[in-house]
């Protein structure tokens, strides 16, 4: 299986996956992400057209809300 | 009875008058005390020392209260107080969020030290009359009201027999009353504090602060809801406080420098206008914007927090509630705040109970509310939730409390533990509809199974061992609450910083110390329990610090600065820190940085866990939770995520969980989880300057400066 790890978790990665289809995978739908691909900063306006690489490291940070 | 007639059948008890002081960069430097045993009106002025080391707000209220009560004072004796206080910030109308007031009491819930803060009106209203704070103590024989006039320097204690004592209805009366007209410029400079019928026979009262919204021309309120402060506001047989101020002028505060607090006034102003939209939608859904989110992220209790999502969580979705509230409205609870959050329904037609047929404002659902009366009963009917979110405010109930009570017993009646025998023919199930509202309805009377559930979980959990011999240690297992109060609405199994952030917190599990689920658990950036220590170290002070200043949390991190990403510390908002830091300077002339910042948390902080111990409470043991917060109690809780809890088993304990029970597999996941929250109270203690049974050292107060003879007393006996 061709993978990527998604916050330290093991996802499956397929061949042109973006940002926006990775939040959609992983159901992260809050708004206030924070989305680094090998330690690179992704903007917003990036997410439908950057492509996730095969075996990235990618973090979405979550900021707080709420209380 | 007209207004008129009413204020008629008033009795003048004792009248007060004083010299209206002017504000200075924040304070008057006076409270005000009130006994209602022999009707004491008197000022007080505020020592330099308490200034310096509780700063106000929370930090007064604590103060105030320990030196008004004795170690066993319980919550229903005389010389317990309600001290509200707003703090030095409170008041300004340039920065989002400046009106918040903080309320103090020893709790009927939980026999501790409870702490709520309120937007309204009322704690800037109190400033402008020349108290940093207000003390209520003693009892009154009869239903009293006080009102303290800004405007004329006077304070009364009246007998009010004839006004109404349902919030939405006795905040109206009293606004019109003491208005100098009805017309809005004047009912604006009305703010009342009220309760209701229900507060009278539960433990879960509130507290009620209005203020007059100009737009819609009516009185809107907002609630202290923890921990029932508007229980020992009744029992004191307080029907209202009334202040009245003069107006609001652009300085009342006189601060110390205006322009960089209009800076950063305009420079938030701009974020929600340009960001807000598309971060939490503040503006436009409040606080409701997080069920969905809420039920995507399996964080949304559900059926007395089992489980974290449900199939009809989308009829609770914000966009219902986006098209329930009225939009375009100045929905700020207090001025000059626009994060614009305080939602409102209008004109919604209630379907039972006293008041059935009327079209009335609901104020909220706010998040708490909406998961609480909602989906934590198993209820996915948005108009029963804003009719249950009406009553409770009316009723002046918490609606948090209320939420959590009543999903334990129905818990209790769908596990068998309780039955139609003891309900009053009431089927409790999750999700009934009818039964819920006949709960609340009956806690307003004061009678039948809804006086039992107002007794909260604890109070539930000895009633129905006693008197159903219901099984105690499920109950214990599945009764949603720490020191006596309930959990607020996160589910919590799946984080261990944020068990800590609710079973650690001084007054009992309210997510306001600290909010860790997304940073714990989602982002995985706290992985050792050091990294969650300093966690549960840094947000829990931080987050003290808005009750200090009278100021509103939602403002810091419910939107964003656009380069907030680039900073080194995005969880934090360094730059909304810093615009609090820049705000506190301005207003008080002092020059604190944001070391200084959370160490006047810490005093704080740490002052209040030492109350705690006074009382006999505040040690290790009394941050236990109950399992439930921890993981799954039950079969089907496993069995809904059993390939997240087998792969952690195999992952994480080093057990193989092939050809085990569910059973087992819960033993083996339970002993783990107790474990790592106790490693984590290790941590966490370590990490504050605490005992290994979480007793502040002497040595950290010293460092602190808060060696004062009467904590060292107390704290002496526990090194």
């Amino acid at each position: 299986m061709s993978k990527i790890t998604v916050n330290d978790n093991v996802v499956e990665w397929n061949d042109g996956l973006t940002i926006t289809e990775l939040l959609k995978i992983m159901k992260y739908t809050f708004p206030m992400l924070i989305v680094k691909v090998n330690g690179e900063l992704i903007r917003k306006d990036q997410y439908g057209t950057y492509l996730v690489p095969e075996n990235s490291d990618v973090k979405v940070v979550h900021l707080m809300s709420g209380g | 009875m007209n207004v008129a007639e009413m204020k008629a059948k008033h009795i003048l008890l004792k009248e007060f008058d004083f010299k209206v002081k002017e504000l200075y960069r924040g304070y008057s430097d006076k409270t005000l005390y009130i006994n209602l045993d022999d009707n004491t009106i008197k000022e007080k002025e505020v020592p330099q020392s308490m200034k310096e080391k509780f700063i106000g707000g929370k930090g007064y209220g604590l103060k105030m209260l320990w030196d008004a009560t004795k170690p066993e004072t319980k919550w229903d004796d005389p010389e317990n107080e309600i001290v509200i206080s707003p703090g030095p910030i409170a008041g300004i109308t340039q920065y989002a969020g400046a009106g918040k007031s903080l309320v103090v009491a020893i709790s009927p819930m939980t026999d501790i030290v409870i702490d709520s803060n309120v937007g309204g009106y009322f704690g800037p209203f109190l400033k402008f009359a020349g108290f940093d704070a207000l003390e209520l103590q003693g009892k009154a024989k009869n239903d009293v009201i006080i009102v303290i006039d800004g405007t004329k320097g006077k304070i009364t204690i009246e007998e009010a027999p004839a006004e109404a004592m349902d919030s939405h209805i006795l905040a109206e009366q009293l606004t019109e009353m003491y208005s100098d007209s009805d017309a809005p410029r004047d009912m604006k400079n009305i703010s009342v504090i009220s309760a209701g019928m229900a507060a009278e026979h539960t433990m879960i009262g509130m507290l009620n602060f209005s203020w007059y919204d100009i737009k819609r021309k009516n009185v809107r309120l907002k609630q202290a809801g923890r921990g029932g402060i508007g229980t020992i506001l009744r029992n004191k047989k307080i029907k209202a406080v009334v202040v009245k101020a003069a107006g609001v002028t652009a300085d009342p505060n006189h601060v110390a420098d205006m322009e960089p607090i209009k800076e950063r006034g305009a420079r938030f102003a701009k974020e929600m206008k340009e960001l807000d939209p598309h971060q939490c939608r503040m503006k436009q859904e409040g606080t409701a914007h997080l069920v969905n989110i809420m039920n995507d992220y399996n964080l949304l209790p559900t059926n007395n927090f089992q489980y974290g999502s449900h199939k009809d969580a989308d009829n609770l979705h914000s966009r219902v509630w986006n098209s329930y509230f009225t939009q375009g409205m100045n929905d700020g609870c207090w001025i000059g705040c626009t994060m614009n959050c305080a939602k409102a329904v209008d004109n919604f037609e209630l379907k039972s109970g006293p008041y059935k047929g009327d079209k009335v404002i609901v104020d909220g659902p706010e998040y708490e509310t909406a998961a609480g009366v909602g989906s934590n009963m198993g209820i996915f009917d948005p108009e029963t939730v804003i009719e249950l979110n009406f009553y409770c405010d009316t009723y002046g109930i918490d609606t948090i409390s209320f939420g959590t009570m009543t999903a334990f017993a129905m818990e209790c009646f769908e596990k068998g533990l309780i039955t139609t025998a003891h309900t009053g023919g009431m089927d409790l199930s999750f999700g009934n509809i009818e039964s819920s509202l006949e709960l609340i309805h009956q806690m307003a009377r004061g009678e039948g199974f809804g006086k039992i559930v107002g007794l909260g979980v604890r109070g539930m959990k000895k009633y129905f061992a006693e008197n159903f011999g219901a099984d105690p240690k499920f109950m214990q297992d599945i009764g949603m609450e720490n020191k006596g109060l309930e959990y607020s609405q996160y589910v919590s199994k799946e984080s261990l910083a944020q068990q800590g952030g609710y079973a650690m917190t001084n007054k009992g599990p309210q997510h306001d110390e600290a909010w860790l689920i997304f940073m714990d658990m989602v982002n995985n950036h706290i992985p050792t329990f050091e990294d969650k220590a300093e966690a549960l170290h840094y947000f829990p002070m931080f987050r003290t610090w808005f009750g200090l200043m009278g100021l509103c949390k939602l403002p810091w991190n419910d939107v964003e600065p656009e380069n907030n990403a680039q900073t080194d510390e995005p969880a934090k908002v360094p730059e909304h820190v810093d615009n609090y830091i820049t705000i506190y300077n301005a207003v008080t002339g002092q020059n604190i940085d944001k070391h200084e910042m959370i160490r006047q948390s810490e005093r704080v902080y740490n002052y209040q866990r030492t109350f705690n111990i006074r009382r006999g409470y505040g040690l290790r043991k009394h941050d236990a939770q109950p399992y439930r917060a921890a993981g799954p109690v039950t079969v089907p809780e496993y069995e809904s995520l059993a390939e997240q809890y087998d792969k952690q088993m195999k992952e994480n304990i080093g057990i193989d969980p092939e050809g085990k029970t569910t059973e087992e597999k819960i033993a083996i996941t339970r002993r783990y989880r107790e474990d790592r929250y106790e490693q984590l109270l290790d941590a966490v203690y370590k990490r504050r300057g605490w005992t290994d049974n979480g007793v502040p050292t002497l040595a950290h107060m010293k460092d602190l400066g808060m060696d004062l003879p009467e904590v060292v007393e107390v704290l002496s006996k526990h090194q």
